[in-house]
């Protein structure tokens, strides 16, 4: 029977079908944070039991740190102890700690791939709905719950069931000024915030394929943003070329080649549902509201529809109905996240930037998705660009994306933002967040204003 | 794991769609290293002002509604998957949560805790709303035994789905990990010929 490269990888992983219910699913690699494993660990240790495979569970500090002077102890007592609880219990678990000070600390988004710890036809869960990332490699990734962390950590597996299929194709050629994360943000406008509910997507068309690593991991990021449990786009040489100087994947790498060629989705293989978009279709996006589904082509207006939940959001943004976003002023930019961490996101923005000055009514924060892209960004000059430009280059966590570090946008004002979640005080309390690619930020911070970055092309 | 028995209790109704889980619980309060006392802070910057002032206008602060049951607009608990959320719906009091759908990973984490997750047609939805909009004080009976949710005062009754598996996980107190443990032979096994 033909089958979906999503069914390949799932039943590979079965370890029983339980009658009526759920199935067990092995869990190849297991990344950690701060934030969801405390109460996990605290189980294990309440039942006297260890972690079974501590080998395959990495983990990191991201959520819970300052992005300044990261080698002082950490200020808010809370948040120091989650740190100081995360080293404690990876000592006494035998876990490979990536925490900070670490030359591979970061965002546990970011450093899975670039270690090479996410490989294609595996599965990897996390404790943060945001896994759907690692989907970009061919592998089955999601998010799951504090009691599921438990229970990866103490048998290597999970009891899930299996979500239905979608196909999402996108065919074409990409407009200037167009990116990746313009491509996620049209297909969650078009699919709102819970059309994905119940699947797992796998990502397919010219216009994918076309596309980098770091800009795929872009589009299986926000897979959940549409409700979907995770994205999944099929390895190819891209993806081989990508992972074959990587620390944990080089090693025998043309005999996993010769397996991961395998990971793909028969021709006849059915979806459950499917969708097709044009590339040509897609301009550079923002949001206007409080879900990333509120999302509009940069020269598009807010709609003007009767619906409780559109004017809700508006009354939090401070918009109207039928406006157009260019010209607003805004206060704030922010690049960073898992979303938009990565080199290329950082190359993209400077590429814009350079030999610029930011708008003087705007604060910028530039922070890396890990020490590794800190590393090579100052390597590549980056850091004098930002510099040169009136910015700065944070260190690496995940900073102001969700309003729990020191990094909070202050209430009522507007930030274009290049992470993945614009709800109600997400990035710190009644602030008001614009989702846009890296691009249409740099043009937000050169300008001050909401801008069509195709006019400073 | 508690064990779930049969309840009969008033709801409290929260009207809106795709409500995220940063709403239910925001990410500042996720630095706790326990599970206890979330309840303090669900729904917190919906139910506070910025000085800690109730917010009286919201649903929770409002004392006509009382109950074990939150009843909300589809898509509820979209968004992060912090467990916290459920933890604070369950912390605040609520054993039930009924709504036309709900986001997976907090559906997972409120049957990983107790908390029942009662999926009902977007009319029979409608339904609950109007009866608790004619009476705060309506009361609703859900008997997970055999699946079934009623408004007592009509006897209107909706019959909801739950897996087998997680029905009497939920019946018995039983939590997955407890079964997961028991399968460690199984793994092992597996592990051998992965």
């Amino acid at each position: 029977m033909a089958t979906t490269l999503f069914d390949k990888i799932w039943d590979a992983h079965i370890v029983q079908a339980i009658e009526n219910g759920p199935q067990v699913i092995y869990i190849d690699k297991h990344f950690i944070h701060e934030v969801t494993t405390p109460q996990a660990f605290a189980g294990l240790d309440s039942k006297g039991i260890k972690v079974f495979r501590p080998q395959q569970t990495v983990a990191t500090a991201d959520h819970n740190v300052p992005t300044q002077n990261q080698l002082e102890p950490i200020k808010e007592a809370l948040s120091r102890k989650q740190v100081e609880t995360l080293i404690e219990n990876c000592k006494n678990h035998d876990i490979e700690l990536y925490g900070l000070g670490h030359p591979f600390q970061g965002i546990v988004h970011v450093i899975g791939p670039e270690l090479g710890i996410t490989q294609p036809g595996i599965t990897i869960v996390c404790g943060d709905s945001h896994t759907s990332t690692h989907g970009a490699f061919g592998a089955i990734a999601f998010g799951i719950g504090t009691s599921e962390v438990e229970q990866v950590l103490a048998t290597q597996c999970i009891l899930q069931t299996k979500p239905k299929k979608m196909r999402i194709n996108v065919d074409g050629i990409l407009g200037k000024g167009v990116t990746s994360k313009d491509i996620i943000l049209y297909i969650i406008s078009k699919i709102s915030t819970s059309g994905g509910t119940g699947y797992f997507v796998e990502y397919a068309g010219s216009a994918i394929r076309s596309l980098s690593m770091e800009a795929r991991m872009t589009i299986c990021n926000m897979s959940i943003e549409m409700g979907a449990r995770g994205g999944i786009i099929a390895p190819d040489e891209i993806t081989f070329a990508y992972l074959k100087d990587k620390k944990f994947s080089a090693e025998n790498f043309e005999e996993r080649v010769d397996k991961w060629k395998q990971l793909k989705t028969d021709e006849d293989a059915v979806f459950d549902r499917e969708y097709h978009f044009d590339a040509a279709d897609i301009e550079p996006m923002i949001t206007y509201g409080t879900n990333p589904a509120m999302g509009i082509k940069i020269s598009d207006t807010i709609p003007n529809n009767d619906d409780a939940g559109l004017e809700k959001a508006l009354q939090y943004m401070d918009f109207q109905k039928g406006q157009t976003l260019i010209g607003k002023t805004i206060d704030y930019v922010f690049l960073g996240s898992c979303t938009n961490s990565r080199m290329e996101d950082l190359r993209l923005f400077c590429s814009l930037i350079q030999g610029k000055q930011k708008a003087e009514n705007v604060t910028v924060w530039i922070v890396p998705g890990s020490k590794q892209v800190e590393k090579q960004a100052i390597a590549e000059g980056l850091d004098k660009i930002l510099k040169d430009a009136g910015m700065a280059l944070r260190e690496p966590g995940c900073s102001a994306c969700l309003g729990m570090n020191e990094d909070k946008i202050p209430a009522g004002k507007y930030c274009v933002s290049t992470s993945n979640r614009n709800f109600e005080g997400r990035q710190g309390q009644g602030a008001r967040t614009l989702l846009a690619s890296p691009l249409m930020a740099a043009a937000a911070a050169l300008t001050g204003k909401i801008t069509d970055v195709r006019s400073l092309m | 794991m508690e064990k779930f028995t049969t309840i009969q209790t008033s709801a409290v109704p929260l009207n809106m769609e795709d409500v995220d889980t940063d709403q239910i619980i925001p990410a500042r309060f996720l630095k706790a290293t326990t599970r206890d006392g979330f309840g303090d802070n669900l729904f917190r910057d919906w139910r506070f002002n910025a000085d800690h002032s109730l917010k009286e206008d919201f649903v929770l602060n409002n004392k006509n509604y009382t109950g074990k049951i939150l009843v909300v607009g589809k898509n509820f608990g979209c968004g992060s998957s912090r467990e916290h959320a459920a933890w604070a719906i369950h912390d605040y009091g609520f054993k039930v949560v009924v709504s036309s759908f709900f986001a997976d990973i907090f559906r997972n984490n409120a049957l990983n805790n107790g908390l029942l997750p009662v999926v009902v047609s977007p009319a029979f939805l409608q339904k609950i709303f109007t009866a608790i909009e004619n009476n705060n004080a309506a009361v609703f009976k859900i008997d997970l035994e055999n699946q079934e949710i009623e408004i007592v005062a009509t006897q209107e009754k909706a019959s909801f789905d739950i897996n087998p598996y997680k029905k009497t996980c939920l019946l018995n107190g039983y939590d997955d990990i407890d079964y997961l443990l028991s399968m460690k032979d199984k793994i092992q096994a597996f592990e051998i010929q992965h």
